[in-house]
C-alpha cells in the first residue's frame, strides 16, 4: 500500500534531481577564484553553470506539477532543510581539491548512467532534460577522471590526498543507488530509473578508474543514508542559511 | 479572428539578423537555436532550444527577439524554451561553421558527437590548419568552448565543443 500518490512521487523524485544539481552547483561555485589554477577555476565554474541550469529546469518543472504554481526560485529558496532531498555526498564540504574531484568522479559517473537511462523515461519533460544533461555530464566525467588519474599516479603527496578523499567519501556512495517509495512508484510507471543495474555499471567504471590511478578501493562497509527522508548532515543547513538569506530577509526581492 | 500578417518564413528572416551574444559573428538561426515559429490567431510563438542548460545568453536572446519583433509592430509574441529535441552542434549550418573558423574559433569536429567520452580528438588550427595542436584548457570563456594552442603557428585558439 503506497502512502503517497503518483504525483507526490513525481514531485519528490524531481526535487531530488533538482536539489542534487542545485547543491552541487553551490559547492563548485565555492571554488570560484579559489581553484589551484585558472583553467581549473574555469572548469569547476563551468560545471556549476551546467548544474544551475539543470536545477532551474527540473525545479521549474516540479513547481508546476498539479496546481502548485511554484517557480524554481520558490523551491530553491523557500524550503527548509528537511524538505531537501539531495544525496548526502553532494552537500559534503569541498575539502581539498582531491576531495572535490573524488566527489565529482563518483557523482558524474553516477549521473552519466542515470541520465542515459532517464532519457528513455515515459515522462517527456524529464526525458528531454536528461538527454540535454547527458551531453554536459560527459564532460564532467572526463574531467574528473583525468584528475583522479593525474593525482593518484602523481607525487606521494597527491596520491595520499586522492586516497584520503576516496576513502572518506566512499561511505556516501551507497545512498546514490537507493530506491525509496517515490522511485518505486515511478518505476512501475516507467518514469524512474531502475537502480540495481546502475550500481553495477557505476562500480565497474569507478573501480577501473581507481585501479588505473593506483588508488586502493575501500571496502563496501557501512553506508550513510538519510536524504530520501530529508535527514541531512549538519552541512546542508549551513549552505541554506547562506543561500537563502536574501530571499528570507527580503521575501519580495526579484532580479 | 485576426489573420496573422506575417508568415513563418518572414519571421525567421527577421530574427535571423540576431547575433549570438557570445559569438556575434554567427546568428541564432544558423546556430540552430531558433528552432521553430508557431503562428495562430492568438499571436506568434518563437521556440528556442538552449545550447547548454545553463547558457546565460538565452535571456539576452529572448529580449533581442522581443525587441526585434516589437520594432516591426509584430505582436503578441511569446518566447518558449524547449529541451526536446536537445540542441546539438549538428544543427549548425556549414555557413556558420565557416564563419566560426574565419573568426578564429575551430568549429565542432564531428557531424555527430563521438560516443567515446574519454577520447581526445585532433582539432585543426583555424588559422594555419595544422593538426599539431594541444589542449590548454577543456573549458573556456563560455560553456560551449575549449582552449587550444597550435604548435606550428603558436597561436592559441578556441574550439567549439561537440555537443
Amino acid at each position: 500500500m503506497n502512502t503517497i500518490t503518483k504525483q507526490q512521487a513525481l514531485y519528490k523524485y524531481s526535487l531530488r534531481l533538482g536539489d542534487n544539481a542545485l547543491i552541487h552547483s553551490y559547492r563548485l561555485s565555492e571554488w570560484c577564484s579559489n581553484a589551484p589554477i585558472l583553467e581549473e577555476d574555469l572548469a569547476l565554474t563551468n560545471f556549476a553553470l551546467d548544474m544551475i541550469g539543470r536545477a532551474q529546469a527540473i525545479l521549474g518543472y516540479a513547481g508546476q506539477l498539479g496546481d502548485m504554481e511554484k517557480t524554481a526560485d520558490d523551491l530553491a529558496y523557500r524550503r527548509g532543510e528537511r524538505e531537501y532531498y539531495n544525496n548526502l555526498i553532494i552537500e559534503m564540504p569541498n575539502g581539498d581539491f582531491a576531495n572535490t574531484i573524488a566527489r565529482l568522479l563518483f557523482v558524474s559517473v553516477y549521473e552519466f548512467y542515470f541520465f542515459s537511462e532517464l532519457q528513455n523515461s515515459s515522462d517527456p519533460t524529464l526525458a528531454a532534460i536528461a538527454a540535454k544533461t547527458l551531453k554536459e555530464v560527459k564532460y564532467h566525467m572526463a574531467h574528473a577522471r583525468d584528475w583522479v588519474l593525474r593525482l593518484g599516479d602523481g607525487t606521494d603527496e597527491s596520491r595520499s590526498r586522492m586516497q584520503a578523499a576516496v576513502s572518506a567519501l566512499w561511505m556516501y556512495t551507497g545512498e546514490l543507488f537507493e530506491t525509496d517509495e517515490a522511485a518505486a512508484i515511478l518505476q512501475d510507471a516507467n518514469i524512474a530509473v531502475d537502480m540495481p543495474p546502475l550500481k553495477e555499471k557505476w562500480n565497474a567504471i569507478v573501480r577501473q578508474i581507481l585501479a588505473d590511478a593506483a588508488i586502493a578501493i575501500p571496502a563496501d562497509e557501512y553506508m550513510q543514508t538519510g536524504s530520501s527522508k530529508g535527514v541531512h548532515t549538519e552541512h546542508l543547513g549551513h549552505i541554506l542559511s547562506e543561500m537563502q538569506y536574501l530571499q528570507r530577509t527580503y521575501p519580495e526581492a526579484i532580479w | 479572428m485576426v489573420k496573422p500578417k506575417y508568415t513563418k518564413e518572414e519571421i525567421i528572416s527577421l530574427l535571423s539578423v540576431i547575433p549570438d551574444p557570445e559569438i556575434p559573428v554567427v546568428n541564432i538561426y544558423e546556430m540552430g537555436m531558433l528552432h521553430d515559429v508557431l503562428i495562430d490567431e492568438s499571436g506568434y510563438e518563437i521556440v528556442l532550444t538552449p545550447t547548454y542548460t545553463g547558457c546565460p545568453a538565452m535571456g539576452i536572446i529572448e529580449q533581442d527577439i522581443k525587441l526585434t519583433l516589437a520594432k516591426q509592430g509584430i505582436k503578441p509574441v511569446k518566447v518558449k524554451l524547449v529541451y526536446d529535441p536537445a540542441w546539438t552542434t549538428d544543427w549548425m549550418t556549414e555557413a556558420a561553421k565557416e564563419k566560426l573558423s574565419r573568426y578564429g574559433i575551430a568549429p565542432p569536429l564531428h557531424s555527430s558527437c563521438t560516443s567515446d567520452v574519454f577520447a581526445h580528438n585532433v582539432i585543426p588550427c583555424p588559422r594555419c590548419h595544422s593538426e599539431d595542436t594541444v589542449i590548454i584548457s577543456r573549458f573556456g570563456a563560455t560553456a560551449c568552448k575549449s582552449l587550444y594552442q597550435c604548435n606550428d603557428c603558436k597561436e592559441p585558439f578556441e574550439y567549439f565543443k561537440c555537443h
